[in-house]
C-alpha cells in the first residue's frame, strides 16, 4: 500500500514537473532562439526557422553578427543613453512617486481624495493621446543649462526624463503599499516627535523594500522599453536609445542575424536589473498575494 | 575724438564686412539611412566633397532609421524643427508639400532636364523634389525555367499578356517542380503593396483615385476594371499560383534563389544578390494588363523644407549631389537606377550591355508614378488592406466598395486637399 501511494506521489511529481518545464519552455524559447540566431549566418538563421535547430547551436557559428552590429549602429551608445535615461528616471519616479504615495496615505489636506482619483484617471488614458500635445509643449519649454537660459527641450536628455517621473500607476502601487503599513507605527513615530520627513526616511522608506523593488521594475522596463517618445523628440543619434537604435537593421532586406545580435546585447542590461532584484520582486508579489 | 569715432567706425564696419565675406553658414541635412552602411559612406562623401568644394555652406549631416523616418519628420514640423534640406519617399512628397513642410527648389526644372521623370517630384507644376535614382520592378525568371516551360521571353517591345502571363503561371504550377508558381512577396505588408501592386491594377484599367480630379476613387477603383483585377488577384492565391499574406518572411528574402517559386515579382534592389545566386537569372517587364503595363515609380529624392532660411544653399547643395558621378556611385554601391542616362552609362550594371541595362529602359518604358496627390498617403494604406483582404478571400466587390467609401471620406474630410 506504502509502495502504491509512493508510486503514485512520484507519478505526480513528475507530471507536475513535465508541465512546468513546458511552461518554462514557451517563456524560455524565444530567448533561446534570440542568443542562438545571434551566432548564425542571416541565410542559416532563416532556414533554421523551420526546424528545432533555431533554438540548438549548430552549424556556421561565429560572432559576426555581433562585429557586424557595432559597425552597423553605435550600439555602446545607444545603451549607454539607454541606461543613463532609465536609471535617472527610475530613481527620480521612486522618490517623487513615494513621497506622493505617502502624502495621500499619511498627510491630511483638503482635496486629498479628489487628487488621488485624479491620478489614478491617469492610468487609463493611453500615452499615444497626448504625445502630440505634449511634444508641442516640451518644444516650447525654457531650461536654464550651462551655456544660459535656452527655449525647448527637444534633443536631450531632459525631454526623455522628466515628463515620465511622476506617473500614476507607481504612485498607487505606494498608496497601496502604504496602505498596508501598520498605523501603529507612524503613531509611535509621531508620539516620539519625529517629523514626517523623518517618518518618510526612517519609518516608511526602510519598510517598503518589496514595493520599491516592484515598482523600480515595472518603471525599469517601460523606460528601457521607450520608443515612440524618444522617436518624436529626439532628432540628434547622440541621444537616441536602444528601441530607437534596432531601426537601424531594418533594411530593404533586413540583417536578421545582426538584428538577433543587438536584442541579445541590449537584454543583457534588463536581465542583470532583473535578477538584482529579483529576490524583493517575488516577496512584493507574495506578499500581495497573501493580502488578496 | 571724432576722428577717433571715425576710424573706431571703420574699423568695426571692416570687421563686420571681412567676417560677411567669409562666414560659414551651416546647413542641416536629414536622411533616411542611419544604419545603411553603403549610404551612409556616400551621403558623407558627398557632404565632405561640397563642403570642401566652397566656403559659404557648410552641411551638416542627421541620419535616422528608414522605417521610423516619416514619423520623425511629421514629428520635427509639428514642433518647428525641421532642418533646411531632407529627403523623402517619392510618393509622400505632395502631402509634404501641401502640409507646408517644403518649399519648391529654387532650381529651374530644365535643369534637371535629361532626369528619369520617376526621380521628379513635382506638385502643383511646381518642382518640390530631385531624386538621384529610381527604383523598378521586374518579374525575375530563370532562363532554363522559361526553356522548360516553353514560355517566350517577354521584351520590352512584346511583353507577355494577361493570357500568356496566367499560363505561365499555370505551367509552372503544373510542372509540380515549385512549391508556388509566383513570389508576390505578400509578406511585405508595407508601401510595396501598393508600389508592386497598384501597377497591376492600372494596367486592367483601374486606378486608385480618379488622376484627373483627384476628388474621389469612385469608379477608379471599384469600376469594373478594378473588380476585373480583384477577381484575378484573388485567384492567384485560391489556385495557390502564389503564397498569402501569411508568406514567411524568409521564403519572400530566399525562396526564388532556393528554386520554391518560378517566378518573383522583385524590385531591382535585389537583382545584384539574385545575379550572384543565379546564373541564369532573367528579368522580365511587368505584363501587359490590357491597359499597357507599368511599373511603380518615384524613389528617395531631396528636397527643401519651408523653414530653411537658405534655399539658395540648399539648392547648391543639392544640384552639386546630382552629379553624374554621384548618380553612378549610387548606382554601384546599392544597384538601383542612375536618374541619367549619361549616369548609367558611367555603371558597372546599368551602361549599355550591363547586367542590369534592362532596369533603365524599363524604368523609361514603363514607369507610372503612384498618385500625385496629398492624399496618396491615406490611399495607399487602404489599398493595402484591400489588396490583403482580397486575397484572404474578402468578397472583391465589397472590399473595393469600401476601400472608396474610406478614399472619399478622407478626401471630403481634408476638403479635396485643396491646394494651399
Amino acid at each position: 500500500m506504502a509502495a502504491i501511494r509512493a508510486d503514485n506521489h512520484r507519478l505526480r511529481l513528475a507530471v507536475r514537473y513535465l508541465v512546468l518545464i513546458l511552461i518554462a519552455a514557451i517563456f524560455i524559447f524565444p530567448l533561446m532562439f534570440m542568443v542562438m540566431s545571434s551566432f548564425k549566418p542571416s541565410d542559416q538563421l532563416l532556414s533554421d526557422t523551420s526546424s528545432l535547430r533555431a533554438f540548438l547551436p549548430v552549424g556556421d557559428l561565429s560572432l559576426h553578427n555581433y562585429m557586424g552590429a557595432f559597425e552597423r549602429a553605435p550600439v555602446g551608445l545607444f545603451v549607454v543613453n539607454s541606461i543613463f535615461v532609465t536609471s535617472t528616471t527610475v530613481l527620480l519616479s521612486l522618490l517623487v512617486c513615494s513621497l506622493a504615495g505617502f502624502s495621500f496615505v499619511f498627510l491630511q489636506w483638503r482635496g486629498r481624495d479628489v487628487m488621488l482619483s485624479i491620478v489614478l484617471a491617469t492610468l487609463i488614458v493611453p500615452f499615444e493621446t497626448i504625445a502630440i500635445p505634449l511634444l508641442l509643449e516640451v518644444s516650447k519649454l525654457p531650461w536654464l543649462g550651462l551655456s544660459g537660459l535656452e527655449w525647448g527641450w527637444l534633443d536631450s536628455y531632459r525631454v526623455q526624463i522628466i515628463p515620465w517621473i511622476a506617473d500614476g500607476l507607481t504612485i498607487f502601487l505606494f498608496v497601496q503599499y502604504f496602505k498596508g503599513l501598520p498605523e501603529e507605527l507612524i503613531e509611535a513615530a509621531r508620539v516620539e516627535g519625529a517629523s514626517w520627513l523623518q517618518i518618510y526616511l526612517r519609518v516608511v522608506l526602510p519598510l517598503s523594500g518589496p514595493v520599491i523593488a516592484t515598482a523600480a521594475i515595472l518603471k525599469f522596463l517601460v523606460m528601457y522599453n521607450q520608443y515612440l517618445w524618444p522617436l518624436i523628440v529626439v532628432q540628434q543619434e547622440q541621444y537616441r536609445p536602444v528601441m530607437v537604435g534596432l531601426q537601424y537593421f531594418f533594411q530593404l532586406s533586413p540583417a536578421w542575424g545582426e538584428i538577433m545580435a543587438y536584442l541579445t546585447l541590449i537584454t543583457v542590461p534588463v536581465l542583470a536589473f532583473y535578477l538584482a532584484l529579483q529576490r524583493a520582486f517575488i516577496a512584493s508579489i507574495a506578499t500581495t498575494g497573501v493580502k488578496g | 575724438m571724432k576722428l577717433f569715432n571715425v576710424t573706431a567706425g571703420a574699423v568695426i564696419a571692416a570687421t563686420g564686412l571681412y567676417n560677411a565675406a567669409f562666414a560659414t553658414t551651416t546647413l542641416s541635412i536629414w536622411y533616411h539611412g542611419a544604419g545603411n552602411k553603403v549610404e551612409s559612406k556616400i551621403i558623407n562623401q558627398i557632404i565632405d566633397d561640397f563642403n570642401a568644394s566652397q566656403s559659404d555652406w557648410k552641411v551638416a549631416l542627421e541620419s535616422f532609421p528608414q522605417n521610423s523616418y516619416n514619423d520623425s519628420v511629421t514629428a520635427a514640423a509639428l514642433a518647428g524643427k525641421l532642418p533646411d534640406i531632407l529627403d523623402m519617399d517619392g510618393p509622400i512628397m505632395p502631402n509634404w508639400a501641401w502640409s507646408g513642410y517644403l518649399q519648391p527648389l529654387p532650381i529651374p526644372e530644365d535643369h534637371f532636364k535629361n532626369f528619369l521623370p520617376g526621380t521628379k517630384g513635382i506638385y502643383d507644376g511646381k518642382l518640390y523634389s530631385i531624386g538621384l535614382w529610381d527604383a523598378a520592378v521586374v518579374l525575375y525568371a530563370r532562363k532554363s525555367t522559361l526553356k522548360e516551360l516553353g514560355l517566350r521571353t517577354p521584351t520590352l517591345d512584346k511583353p507577355w499578356t494577361k493570357d500568356e502571363f496566367d499560363h505561365a503561371l499555370q505551367a509552372a504550377k503544373s510542372s509540380a517542380k515549385f512549391d508556388y508558381a509566383i513570389d508576390l512577396g505578400m509578406s511585405d505588408k508595407s508601401e510595396w503593396y501598393t508600389y508592386a501592386f497598384l501597377p497591376f491594377l492600372q494596367s486592367f484599367g483601374g486606378g486608385l483615385v480618379d488622376r484627373k480630379t483627384y476628388d474621389t476613387a469612385e469608379g477608379a477603383l471599384n469600376g469594373d476594371a478594378a473588380i476585373a483585377w480583384g477577381n484575378w488577384w484573388q485567384s492567384l492565391f485560391k489556385d495557390k499560383l502564389a503564397p498569402g499574406t501569411s508568406q514567411d518572411p524568409a521564403d519572400h528574402e530566399n525562396g526564388f534563389i532556393d528554386g520554391k517559386y518560378a517566378f518573383s515579382w522583385n524590385g531591382n534592389w535585389n537583382a545584384v544578390k539574385t545575379m550572384a545566386k543565379v546564373d541564369d537569372v532573367e528579368f522580365l517587364p511587368a505584363p501587359d494588363f490590357g491597359q499597357g503595363p507599368t511599373i511603380g515609380a518615384a524613389s528617395w529624392q531631396f528636397g527643401i523644407s519651408a523653414s530653411s532660411q537658405h534655399p539658395d544653399g540648399a539648392a547648391d547643395f543639392i544640384k552639386f549631389a546630382t552629379q553624374d558621378k554621384y548618380l553612378a556611385e549610387f548606382s554601384n554601391a546599392i544597384g538601383l537606377i542612375p536618374a541619367t542616362a549619361s549616369a548609367a552609362q558611367m555603371t558597372d550594371n546599368y551602361k549599355d550591355g550591363g547586367a542590369l541595362s534592362v532596369f533603365f529602359n524599363l524604368s523609361k518604358a514603363q514607369a507610372k508614378k503612384r498618385p500625385v496627390t496629398p492624399g496618396y498617403v491615406v490611399e495607399s494604406k487602404v489599398f493595402q488592406k484591400a489588396a490583403a483582404d482580397i486575397a484572404d478571400g474578402a468578397g472583391v466587390t465589397d472590399t473595393l466598395d469600401a476601400s472608396v467609401d474610406q478614399i472619399d471620406a478622407d478626401i471630403k474630410r481634408n476638403d479635396g486637399y485643396k491646394k494651399n
